[in-house]
This record gives C-alpha cells, structure tokens and sequence, in this order.
C-alpha cells in the first residue's frame, strides 16, 4: 500500500495515507485531482472495481467527505479516496462516464445529501424517496426523531421504555 | 449459443442528449408497469416498461418502497444497538449484515473474535447462503410457471430455519453474531440433525435438477436469454454468481478470503454462456458447495472454547475515529459495510453496500432493452435481487 502510494504521489499531489488494512488504506485527494487519478488507477493499477460511492456529513467542520472506494481484485487491495467538498451549495464533478454504475451512487446522493453531480444522468429523479420536501434526510442537521414525533402517532396502549435506561437495566442490574 | 437479434427498424431514435425519442401518443409505444404488487417481479420494486409491440425499449427500476432509513438510524444509535436492527436490512439473508457490522465494529475497536466464533460465523453464513438459493430457484422457476419447484425448496428451506431456530432461537432474524463473538455454541445433537437436513436438500436439488433444469420449456427459455457481455461486469460493479456465471471468477471467500475459509477446501463454481440458465446452474451449484462447507465446518471447528471477547461496557463504549470497510460474499456477490466512527458512542456513517445495488438498476435497465416482455420476469430474477438491500 506505502509502496502504491509512493508511486501514486509522484504523479498526482496526494494528502495524508491511512493504512487501515494490508489490503485497505484511504488517501486524501483535492477535487481537481480525483478524475485523472480515478482514470490512471483504473486503466494502469488494476483497480477495475467501483466498490462503493457514499458520502460522510462532518457538519461540524462544514465539509462533506466523498469515499470512492475502489477494489484491485488481483492483487487483493482496496483504496479508498476521500475528497472534501464544501458543505454550501455541493457539487461534485460526476464519474458517470468512468463507471455507468456510478450514476446511481450519485443519484443517491443527491437525494439522500444533496450534493449535485451536473451530467449525471437522471440525478435529479426521485430515487427512493417520493415527494420530498424536506431537507435531505442523510444531512447532519436532519432529526428522524423529531420527524418521526411530528408525523406520525403512537398506538395507544403500548408500553415503551427509554431503550438505554431497559439495556442498563437488564445488562448491569448492580450499576454501570 | 444463438443471441436473438430483434430488427431494430422499428426502435425509436436517440436525442442529443442520448435518451429515446418516444412519443406515446403515436400509439406505437405503451408504458407498463411490472410491480411493485405483480407475480413476475422481485419483492418491493417496480419497473416502468415503455414497450414497442412486445418487445421492451426503455426501462426504469423504481425502488423505496421499502425505504427504512437504516443508515440514518444507526447514526442515533450506539453501536450495541444497531447490532439488533441490521438483519433488517436483508430479509432472506439478514447474517452477512451481522457479520460485516460486527467485523467492521471489531476491527475499528481493535476486539478479536475468538477463533470458535468465528467458526460458528461462516457455519451460519453458508446455512443463509443455502436458504437463499433455494428462495431464488424457486423464483426462477415460478418466473417461467414451473410453480412446484418453488413448494419443494420452500420445504428445504424451511428444514434450514428449524436448524437455524435451535441454533440462534430466531428463524429469519437471528441476532447471533454480535461484535465480539457469538451468542451461543451448538446444541446437542445438532450435527446429526443438520446431516439429515443437508441429505435431504441434496435429495430436493437433485429432483430440482430433473424437473428444472433438464425440462425443455426451461432450456428453451433460458439458454441464450439475458446475456451478460463479460464486459459489462467492471463498468458495472458485476460481483458473485452473476459475474462467475459469465467466466469470470469473483468470488469474495477466495479473492480476499476472511473468517475460516482459508481452512476451507473448495472451488468456486464458474460458468461460461452469461445467460439466464448459466446464472441457474452456477447458483443450483453453488448450493451443493455450500453443502459441502456446512459439512467440513462441523467436522473442523473447535467443541469447545469461548464464544465472546470481553466487551467494554456496551452503554458508554466509545470508538476512535477511524473507518474501514468490511466485505463478504453473499448468495448474490459482494457484500460489504463501510463504517466510519469519529470517537463518540455512535456511527458517523455507515454505508452498506449490497449487490443489488448495482445489478438490480443500472444493470438490469440496460440488460432489458430489446428483450421480450414475457422474458422480463426471468431476466430480473435471474440476477438474483433484493430490494430492501438497495434503499436499506
């Protein structure tokens, strides 16, 4: 993985390795990077196999972190490349054209975080959700409590219990 | 093998922008939906068909009607209380989401399975891998009227629950791999009844190979069906049965072995033709390897030793920032969680990666064009997809 990445950062001006894994490390990557990097992995690495394209809230920090996590089935590795993108009006550059299958992670994600990839095909249909109109719910900011307590009501004569208070009860009755 | 090859002079035309020019009010083309309440599709899904005479042009996979926010949920959550509620995310084989949460969980807190536990993990996982081939030639078959072939693997597969109930005490759900081990060891007497179990599924699929596989309607249905060009399966994240059926040899217990297959003797089952009957038998296969595994499994696996590493207190457990992601091969191909953690007593993200995820929608609308409407059925089925998996 170190020995990847060596060569890798040769080309590309790459930020910080995480070797979490033998066969799994993440490295950090400026936007206007990740196209040409995506391109020289897949067609001159091995790494053939889109795993996965899912995003992380840090709401905190204002960033959202884009995984593209990508899999050398020969040589048994998986990298995954995070790329920081703004939380304010985010977009991303799409990687439809690299892997079609890619345009329904970015569809996804769009709905689910709003974050915008233009040309991607039909990223703007409804995905899974069907005429909605609040936030994105995958945000940070969105409460599924709150919004489960404001639409929907309780069945009336069921008994509920504070879910930490009954573990703590039934796992460490003498205290924890 | 003979592709069937439709006269296209009839097709609608592209636009700039690469989608169809159809005018449904010409007359000559009919948007049809299949699903989500129809006998010819896959649980909770629908597809919207635009059809030129019989033959599909356009297709559209919709999902969410299952939609129950997993992954928003478990980020409210601690981490002993997502455990119970990730079988959720796949009905006919919930354990892989157990297992990779779990491993995900174990490797991100720097906990250790014991070895015995681990044993009993790939024992349930190939039981589950089991029961869900035997869910999906039911499928098959009944996607092309053979309705009886359905009766009997539901028979053997429900033989497979009650050796799954005495095991875990659960029959779908069984919330039995937990980070750190497992719940329980086996009971008295289990090997001999899984034995006659696993003879009596090898009875049923020998039955299943006469009536199904050897019946000329099936053939005639199947062979040359649905072909899966060898070269769609990177572009498309194509894993498991759907890609080693197409001769190429994915296969996740193998490539990057985990838990005990390492220990394991066993080939993965290739075929060669990519088409709808090649998908069969590679999976009616499969189920015999599985057999084999259960078998070696109970031979091998240690009788005694601990079934639990030590947890920390489950209610204030913290976890170190970190993420990694975890993947195993389910009946239907990879199947893996990402987990990112940020030091606090919940999950920052967890993404779960199933494999009808990419077969069930950007493949399957592709592989639809051009096929015929009665096909569809058999053509969705064959790639072997659940729902719940893709909106989790």
């Amino acid at each position: 993985m170190r020995t990847l990445y060596a060569e890798l950062n040769k080309r590309f001006p790459l930020g910080e390795l995480t070797v979490q894994r033998e066969d799994l490390g993440f490295i950090t990557v400026e936007r206007e990077h990740l196209r040409a990097l995506l391109l020289h992995l897949r067609d001159l690495e091995g790494f053939t196999h889109l795993v996965l394209l899912t995003a992380v809230d840090w709401m905190e920090e204002g960033v959202f972190q884009l995984t593209y996590l990508l899999s050398d089935r020969k040589k048994r590795c998986d990298l995954g490349l995070r790329v920081m993108i703004a939380r304010d009006g985010a977009s991303m550059e799409t990687i439809h054209d690299v892997w079609p299958t890619a345009a329904t992670y970015q569809r996804e994600l769009c709905e689910m975080f709003g974050i915008d990839f233009p040309g991607s095909p039909g990223v703007h249909d409804p995905f899974i959700l069907e005429g909605w109109t609040d936030i994105p719910p995958y945000r940070r900011e969105f409460d599924t409590k709150k919004y489960a307590d404001e639409t929907f009501t309780h069945r009336a004569g069921r008994e509920t219990n504070d879910p930490a208070e009954y573990m703590k009860k039934q796992l460490y009755p003498d205290g924890a | 093998m003979v592709l069937y090859q439709p006269d296209r002079s009839q097709y609608p035309s592209q636009k700039a922008d690469g989608s169809l020019d159809i005018d449904l009010t010409s007359g000559k083309y009919l948007k049809l939906w299949q699903g989500p309440q129809h006998p010819g599709i896959t649980g909770n899904m629908s597809l919207e068909l635009t059809v030129c005479g019989d033959e599909v042009v356009e297709a559209k996979t919709h999902v969410g009607y299952l939609h129950r926010g997993f992954e928003k949920l478990m980020e409210r959550r601690t981490f002993i209380q997502c455990f119970p509620i990730v079988c959720r995310i796949c009905v006919p084989e919930p354990d892989f989401n157990e297992y990779c949460y779990a491993a995900a969980v174990e490797e991100l807190a720097g906990i250790v399975a014991p070895e015995r536990a681990d044993w009993i993990r790939t024992l349930i996982l190939e039981m589950g891998r089991i029961n869900s081939y035997m869910m999906y030639l039911g499928g098959q078959a009944g996607s092309l009227g053979q309705g009886v072939i359905g009766q009997w693997t539901t028979y053997v597969r429900d033989l497979m629950l009650d050796r799954f109930e005495e095991l875990t005490g659960a029959r779908i759900y069984h919330m039995f791999i937990l980070p750190g081990g497992v719940r329980d060891g086996l009971p008295d007497g289990f090997a001999g009844r899984m034995e006659d179990t696993l003879q009596e599924i090898e009875r049923t699929m020998s039955d299943v190979y006469d009536v199904m596989f050897c019946n000329a309607v099936f053939k005639k249905r199947t062979v040359g069906v649905g072909y899966i060009d060898p070269a769609l399966l990177e572009p498309y994240g194509v894993t498991g049965p759907n890609a080693r059926a197409a001769g190429v040899v994915k296969d996740v217990r193998k490539d990057q072995p985990y838990l005990v297959y390492p220990q394991l003797d066993f080939e993965p089952v290739v075929g060669h033709d990519s088409d709808i009957f090649t998908r069969a038998d590679v999976r009616r296969r499969d189920v015999l390897v599985s057999i084999d595994l259960v078998r070696q499994i109970i031979a091998k696996m240690p009788k005694t030793g601990p079934l639990m590493t030590k947890l920390p207190n489950v209610l204030h457990w913290k976890i170190p920032r970190g993420e990694t992601y975890i993947r195993g091969e389910c009946s239907r191909g990879e199947y893996g969680y990402y987990l990112v953690t940020d030091g606090s007593g919940y999950p920052r993200r967890v993404n779960v990666r199933g494999p009808s995820y990419t077969h069930a929608v950007a493949l399957l609308e592709r592989l639809i064009v051009n096929v015929n409407i009665s096909d569809v059925a058999a053509l969705m089925v064959s790639l072997h997809t659940y729902p719940p998996e893709i909106e989790r």
